[in-house]
This record gives structure tokens, sequence and C-alpha cells, in this order.
């Protein structure tokens, strides 16, 4: 499963890094560093919290759904 | 269960829907919404919308999305008007509608000062059709803006107009803006933001009277008996929760509706948004009692796991969390999260930065052994890693560590920086 961001969405706001901080992280500036693209298995479940916690929607993510 | 009902066509409603829907729910699922639009995402209303050249389209999904892949009947522009617990029914207009579970997420409505909804020049900021109108107004030739309440929404719109170069004043009755929210002196240091802009900010005034001229708005009389003149006047002194219409339903209603932890407010109803009160266990032990959140994030969050646990209410978990929210002035960005407890000055460690000028800097708040809270303006990377360290119940010493670890990590990056643009 792999992990989108809209770059022009994003704001750097910071709650996916406080939920997944081995995926996310808010550099100084503001901008968003992602620590990987592709997402595993045991990750998906911090990484579908981040996604829906996004208060720009300005993630997503492709690939396998799970039922 | 074969039939979901969610009142608030809002966020939190919206994610209720949603969140049933990507579980796999199979039963009828009705969105009630009071406003004719489709739910819109209300944050950037009274932030970037009021500035820009363009508007956004403000809405979260299209019309087909809620036909189709949702497959959510939506019924739009009317308010619910009554509910009835025992005989598991809502009316809405002359529409009565029979539910199996039952989300509650009105929301709140802005407060106004009484006598004044009329006067033209005279705005709240709540809804879409109050941003429309309040962006038309700043922009259609306006030179002074006054603001009461230097809340969040105040400030926002304040800063907006310095943005559009308006003279800008902000009366806040409290002698230290923010104080209840961020606590005294973190209070102060948001001020000086204001300042730092060149917006008046005058504390410890009372509003006396809204004055006009064929009924449009003038200027204020302040207790003190001096006038500001204005143009346009923007009431941010607060909402008040969506509960009216809970009136004889049974629910407890205590500035908002009162829920247990896994937010449920009678057999088979459970709430979400800026109209739920709950107890989050994540605070019990050091800010006893419930609370009401007003953040974007909350009402996401518990929009989905109120419907959820509507749906499937033997499956209901307790729900906490650590509220989060943020505020853009001018070019900067104030961010908080967890709670600010009672009499927190005393308790607050400014970690990083200088809050005498307004920032940036960091502050973390303690309440008891345990880091409860932390603020930062202008510093993004920094208050999520202590919302971890909350969320956690990790100890103050936890937090200071961290803290220090940021300082290292910070001045590290600051020296490759240098020694980048050197070579």
């Amino acid at each position: 499963m792999r992990i989108n961001v809209d770059w022009d969405r994003c704001t750097g706001m910071g709650m996916c890094e406080s939920l997944a901080p081995d995926v996310f992280e808010v550099d100084d500036d503001g901008s968003l560093i992602l620590h990987t693209e592709e997402i595993s298995a045991d990750q998906e479940g911090e990484v579908r919290e981040a996604v829906a916690a996004c208060p720009t929607e300005a993630l997503s993510l492709d690939g396998p759904i799970d039922a | 269960m074969t039939h979901l009902v969610v009142v608030g066509a809002s966020l939190a409603g919206l994610r209720a829907v949603e969140a049933v829907r990507r579980d796999g729910f199979d039963g009828e699922v009705t969105l009630v919404g009071a406003e004719e639009h489709l739910p819109y995402d209300r944050p950037p209303l009274s932030k970037e919308y009021l500035a820009a050249e363009e508007c956004p389209d403000p809405r979260y999904r299209e019309e087909e999305t809620f036909a189709g892949d949702l497959d959510v009947a939506l019924l739009l522009g009317t308010p619910a008007s009554a509910l009835d617990t025992a005989g598991r029914t809502i009316a809405v207009g002359d529409r009565t509608l029979s539910w199996d579970g039952l989300v509650i997420a009105t929301g709140a409505h802005a407060r106004t000062l009484p006598g004044t909804e009329h006067l033209e020049g005279v705005h709240t900021v709540r809804t879409l059709d109050d941003a429309v109108a309040l962006r038309a107004a700043l922009r259609g030739g306006a030179r002074r803006l006054t603001v009461v309440g230097a809340g969040f929404i105040g400030s926002e719109v304040g800063a907006v107009g310095r943005k559009l170069g308006l003279e800008v004043t902000i009366l806040e009755a409290l002698e230290t803006p923010l104080a209840r929210a961020v606590g005294e002196r973190m209070g102060r240091a948001l001020t000086h933001l204001h300042r730092r802009h060149g917006t008046e900010v005058r504390t410890g005034v009372a509003v006396e009277e809204v004055l006009s001229s064929d009924g449009r708005v003038t200027g204020v009389r302040l207790g003190d008996g001096t006038e500001v003149d204005t143009d346009v006047l923007v009431v941010g002194i607060g909402a008040s929760p969506a509960t009216d219409w809970l009136d004889g339903s049974g629910l407890t209603i205590d500035d908002g509706v009162v829920a247990d932890e896994t937010l449920a407010a009678a057999d088979g109803v459970y709430v979400a948004g800026d109209v739920a009160r709950w107890p989050n266990a994540l605070f019990s032990d050091v800010a006893g009692g419930t609370m009401r959140l007003e953040h974007w994030t909350s009402a996401a969050d518990q929009g989905g796991r109120a419907a959820r646990h509507a749906v499937d209410p033997a499956a209901a978990k307790p729900y906490e969390t650590v509220p989060y929210f943020w505020s853009d002035w001018y070019d900067g960005r104030v961010q908080f999260v967890g709670i600010a407890p009672e009499g927190a000055d005393e308790q607050i460690e400014v970690v990083a930065g200088d809050d005498a000028q307004g920032g940036p800097f960091t502050a973390i708040y303690r309440a008891g052994d345990r880091i409860v809270g932390a603020l930062a303006v202008d510093m993004p990377a920094e208050v999520m890693k202590y919302r971890r360290l909350i969320g956690g119940r990790k100890t103050w010493a936890d937090a200071l560590e961290l803290a220090e670890q940021r300082r290292v990590q910070r001045a590290q990056k600051q020296a490759a920086k240098e020694r980048g643009e050197g070579a």
C-alpha cells in the first residue's frame, strides 16, 4: 500500500506525525517529510488514522484495500 | 440495525456516515442538515477564505458522492426540531423519521450581541453564508474593522483585516485574551502577536452599546464612555451548542449534550462534535469532569466513533483524545495540543524561543507529574511530538527530556545549514 500526499493541500499541521511518527514528520519550516511511501501491514492502522485526521484532507492511500 | 440517522451535516456528521459505510454497514443511512449546503470545510472560513482573491469551493464532497458511493439520503435545509428517544423518532420540519441508531452532531451557533442581528455591517463567522457576507464586507471598501472578542475566531478575522489593509481594533472583556484556553501568561504572549502587526487590542473593556445610523453599524460605545468608530463589526464571542431542539427529549443538557465515555447520551443515541460533552478519560486524573471541544480534529474523530457505536452498541469503546487546535494569525500559526489546566501559569515552561515578544516559541503545560499540554507559535515541528507524550500519559521529566533533544536537534540543523550556506 502506498501513501499519497497532495502537496498543494498539506500545510504541515502535523496530526499525521502524532499518529504515525515513523512515516510522517513535520520539519522545522513546516514542510512535511515523508519517511517512506510504501506502508507495511503493521503500519496500516496508524496510517489510516493519520489519513482520517488530516485537517486539510491532504493524505490518501493507494493499493489493496482490506475489507 | 436497519436505519442510522445522523443529525448535523457538518464535519462530524460527514465523518459519521463515511465511517459506517467504510466498515460495510448496509442499512439505510440518512444525513439531516439545517443548512442547505452540502457538508463544507469550516476552518478556512475565518482565515484564507476571507482574504483569498478567489474562493475555493469549501464543500468536502460532491452531491453525487452521497447518492452514489456512500448511498446516504440527504435531508438538507431544515433543522431537526424534536427527538423522541422512547419511540425512536425525530421530527424534521413536517416529517418524522424513525431510527434504530442516532448520531447527534448539531454543532453550535455563534453567539450574537442582542439587538444587533439585523444591523448592516454586523457579522458573525460560523457558517458559509456568514463568511460570504463578511468577505464581501471586508473587501467592499471598508476602512475600519472592529472585532468584539479576542478569542481565536476574532483574532483570525482581525489578522485577515490587517492583511487586507484595514485599521483593526479588537475589544476584549477579559484583562487577558484567551486566558481560559491557554493560561494568562500565554494569553499575553499571543496578544503581542496582534500588537506586532499593528492591530489595536483593548482588554478589560465592555461593549455598552452598538451605534448605528439608518440601519447600519457606525461604531460601539464602551463601558468607560469612549466610542470606537467602525465600518464593519465582527462579533466573535463564542458559540453555544445547538441543543434547543432537544428540549423535552429526556437527554441531559448542560452546555452540550452530556454523554458517557463511549459518547452515548441514551440508548442508541450517540453524540459527536461541538455539541458533545463527555468524560475524556485521558485527563480524568488531572482535570475531572466532562469536556466539550469545538475543534476540527475531535469533530472528525468523534463523528466516526459515534456512528460506529450507534450501529453496533455492543462494540462501543471509551473514547479518549488529546485535543488539538490551530489558529492562523497574520503569516504565522498558533498550535495547541492537550489541555491548559486551571491556574496553569505556575506550571508552564517555555522550552524554546521567547514568549515575551509573541514568538516564535514553544511552551509545555504540567499537571501533577504529567505533561498535559503544549503550545507553539510559529514552530510547526514541535507540538505534535509532545502530543504523543500527552496521549501516552508521560511524565513531566519525559517532556523535559524531549525538549532538550529537540533543542540539540534544532541547533545541529541550524549549524549544518550555516555550513552549507558558507560552502
